[in-house]
């Protein structure tokens, strides 16, 4: 799988300071988990930070010594680096309110 | 690089082992761990199981050419190495080499959100990372059950951990995880069930305020190993499991005989004092002099050029040269000469085991040719019988190995169970001298005898021994038919004796006299018969010549008449006459 990166960077929304989310999303090879979990991410991101957000897709299988900085132990996981303070969310983020809460973003209305 | 340590994979029924390096390990387990299949290590907190995998990788990499993976869940990576150095192994510069691999996987469960379904992919990548980028044999997991604790799902994780011995299997290296040891399994979280080639359980216990490890192989498959549970330690250069079994008696021994610097002593010995190589046991009640006796066969062996060293459990160095000092023994010059080495501790201080590894590590640094502990008994506190009798006979056993010459003093109480409290341990002994006090007379004093001395002849006799301020005189105890006598008693005695001589020979001298005397009247008496016998044979002798006279007066006077009345007669009478003179003349 390749490594993807997703930019978006649309006018921000007046409600929202322009902050940019760095979100890394470790996977290994092009698992239906870690399709799963790319989609729904990038779902997320799409109705709450339309535009300002940067998802780094990191295919632990290709490169494997990225995986001890984040202390990558479950696959698919989602860490938050920006903003801080770093957020890990474990799974292919199908439990769409945990998955909010461990962003901290807001449910969708 | 394999075949260094896989001796026992020449034969094809064997279970290919993995040495750990560890001191007593390998004996225990037959070799090592089984190579290529994970053990689990469980014990308790504090118990060395973190260290004891760390040995297990450093002594692979240093020893056995096997780099190593260390992945730790508990501590980082800067703690580990601080860990371990404390143990003498330089984890940095094995990492630097190359040799050593650390990882420490840590999940803080706050900062974790879990949605959805995941996997522990993330591990194994990190782990196949790491044994691939230094070309590992051999994986450490330490603690692998602090991930119960950071993920949530312990369904997941349950799954993931069978998948992971199955892989770590299937990669071919030799596993060490280390548990938790749980209260009515093994482990907390029953890894047992997923490692089931090998398990070894450590234990922390303490008695009697004493802490002491303890190793036990619960579960070996496929090899025979010791059942038993042993003591441990870990020392400044790892641990060491004492296996009592594996040390045999066919230590060689040595004809050469070493004098006790007291002469009388070594005259009951036969002469020469003791075996070199031997073991000495010298047992008293308190101030019976046992370290007196112990000082002075320091300062002889040191004397003659030989390495001493002295352990005490009761007194300090400085105490026992100040204390020897007044009787005369000048110990001071000699430790300063490095002939005489002191070490001093508190029996209490630590558990038997590691009064044993320190020891061990003295007399393996120092190389004495005599080795004193003052008293053995201190150290026998603590500890149970069996500990006890394990710990004396390893340390006699590794002696004897040395050819080294070991003095023991031993403190009883009291006079009548003075013998069978040593009983255990005396039969480990070559040689048993005892103190004893006799007490009486208003006074104590101190004998020795010697109660058993292989293969030497010695005495039966009970000596006195006196402590004076030019060192030990031993003297005969006086023995008799009112007992042993000592001290002022025997002096007494000798008095009275020489008093009695003294009586005795006056009165015989009397005697001889009175004797004389009447030998001497008889003497004089029989003089005076002599005299008087004498003078009735001068007597007789007059009485028979007057007889003689008077007879040949009278013949002759009858001559005379007859030849003066009748002539006739004459011839007659002539003949006759001189036939009597014939007689006479006889």
């Amino acid at each position: 799988m390749k490594t993807k990166k997703v930019k978006r960077r649309v006018s921000a929304p007046a409600r929202r300071p322009a902050k940019l989310w760095q979100l890394r999303l470790y996977v290994t090879d092009s698992t239906p988990k870690s399709l799963t979990a790319f989609a729904n991410l990038k779902k997320f991101c799409e109705s709450q930070l339309k535009g300002c957000y940067r998802i780094t897709v990191i295919d632990l299988l290709k490169q494997p010594h990225l995986a001890k900085g984040d202390q990558i132990l479950a696959v698919p996981t989602v860490v938050r680096k920006l903003p801080k303070p770093v957020r890990t969310i474990l799974g292919n983020l199908s439990d769409t309110a945990r998955a909010l809460v461990g962003l901290d973003l807001r449910p969708a209305d | 690089m394999k075949n260094k340590g896989s001796k026992t994979t020449s034969s094809a029924t064997l279970l290919p082992k993995c040495p750990t390096g560890i001191q007593g390990l390998d004996e225990i387990t037959g070799g090592g761990l089984p190579r290529g299949r994970p053990t689990l290590v469980c014990g308790g907190a504090g118990c060395g199981k973190t260290l004891l995998a760390a040995e297990f990788l450093v002594r692979g990499a240093t020893q056995f050419g096997e780099p190593g993976v260390f992945m730790a869940f508990e501590e980082t990576e800067a703690e580990l190495k601080a860990n371990v150095a404390s143990l003498g192994f330089d984890l940095a510069a094995l990492v630097r080499r190359k040799q050593i691999a650390i990882d420490y996987v840590h999940i803080e469960r706050s900062d974790v959100q879990e949605s959805g379904e995941y996997d522990l992919e993330g591990l194994f990548v990190r782990l196949n990372h790491a044994i691939d980028s230094i070309g590992a044999k051999r994986v450490v997991l330490d603690t692998l059950e602090a991930l119960f604790a950071s993920l949530p799902n312990e369904a997941i994780l349950r799954a993931e951990l069978r998948r992971l011995f199955r892989w770590l299997k299937d990669k071919g290296v030799t596993a060490v995880i280390t548990a938790e040891r749980g209260r009515e399994q093994l482990t907390r979280h029953g890894l047992e069930e997923y490692v089931s080639d090998c398990v070894i359980l450590l234990d922390h216990r303490v008695n009697d305020q004493i802490a002491t490890r303890n190793l036990r192989v619960v579960k070996y498959r496929g090899a025979l190993h010791g059942t038993n549970e042993f003591p441990f330690l870990i020392g400044d250069e790892g641990i060491s499991v004492l296996p009592i079994t594996s040390l045999s008696l066919n230590h060689k021994v040595s004809r050469e005989r070493i004098v006790t610097g007291i002469p009388r002593l070594d005259a009951m010995l036969g002469g020469q004092g003791f075996f070199r190589g031997s073991s000495i046991l010298l047992t008293g009640t308190p101030g019976t002099g046992k370290t007196i006796i112990s000082a002075n066969f320091a300062q002889a062996a040191a004397r003659r050029g030989e390495r001493v060293l002295f352990f005490s459990f009761e007194e300090s160095p400085a105490q026992i040269i100040r204390n020897m000092h007044s009787i005369g023994l000048r110990l001071e010059p000699l430790v300063k000469r490095g002939l005489l080495r002191f070490h001093s501790a508190r029996p209490s201080l630590y558990g038997l085991e590691m009064h044993l590894a320190t020891m061990f590590k003295e007399i393996a640094t120092f190389q004495p040719d005599v080795v004193i502990i003052d008293p053995i008994t201190s150290l026998m506190d603590s500890g149970t019988d069996s500990e006890r009798k394990g710990m004396v006979t390893r340390l006699i056993d590794y002696l004897k190995a040395g050819q080294v010459t070991s003095l023991f003093t031993s403190l009883t109480q009291g006079g009548h169970v003075l013998q069978q409290s040593e009983a255990a341990m005396s039969s480990l002994m070559d040689a048993w001298v005892l103190l004893q006090d006799f007490e009486g007379n208003g006074e104590r004093n101190r004998v020795l005898y010697v109660l058993k001395a292989r293969g030497m002849a010695h005495s039966n006799q009970i000596r006195e021994f006196l402590i004076s301020d030019h060192g030990i005189d031993v003297v005969d105890a006086y023995i008799g038919p009112s007992g042993v006598l000592t001290g002022s008693a025997r002096v007494a005695q000798t008095a009275l004796e020489k008093a009695g001589m003294l009586a005795s020979h006056q009165e015989a001298a009397r005697r001889k006299r009175e004797l004389e005397q009447k030998r001497a009247a008889l003497e004089r008496q029989i003089s005076g018969l002599r005299s008087e016998h004498e003078a009735s044979a001068e007597e007789l002798r007059q009485i028979d010549e007057q007889v003689g006279r008077q007879t040949l007066l009278l013949t002759t006077e009858r001559t005379e008449l007859g030849r003066l009345r009748q002539a006739d007669v004459l011839v007659a009478a002539s003949t006759r006459l001189r036939s009597r003179n014939g007689r006479g003349n006889l």
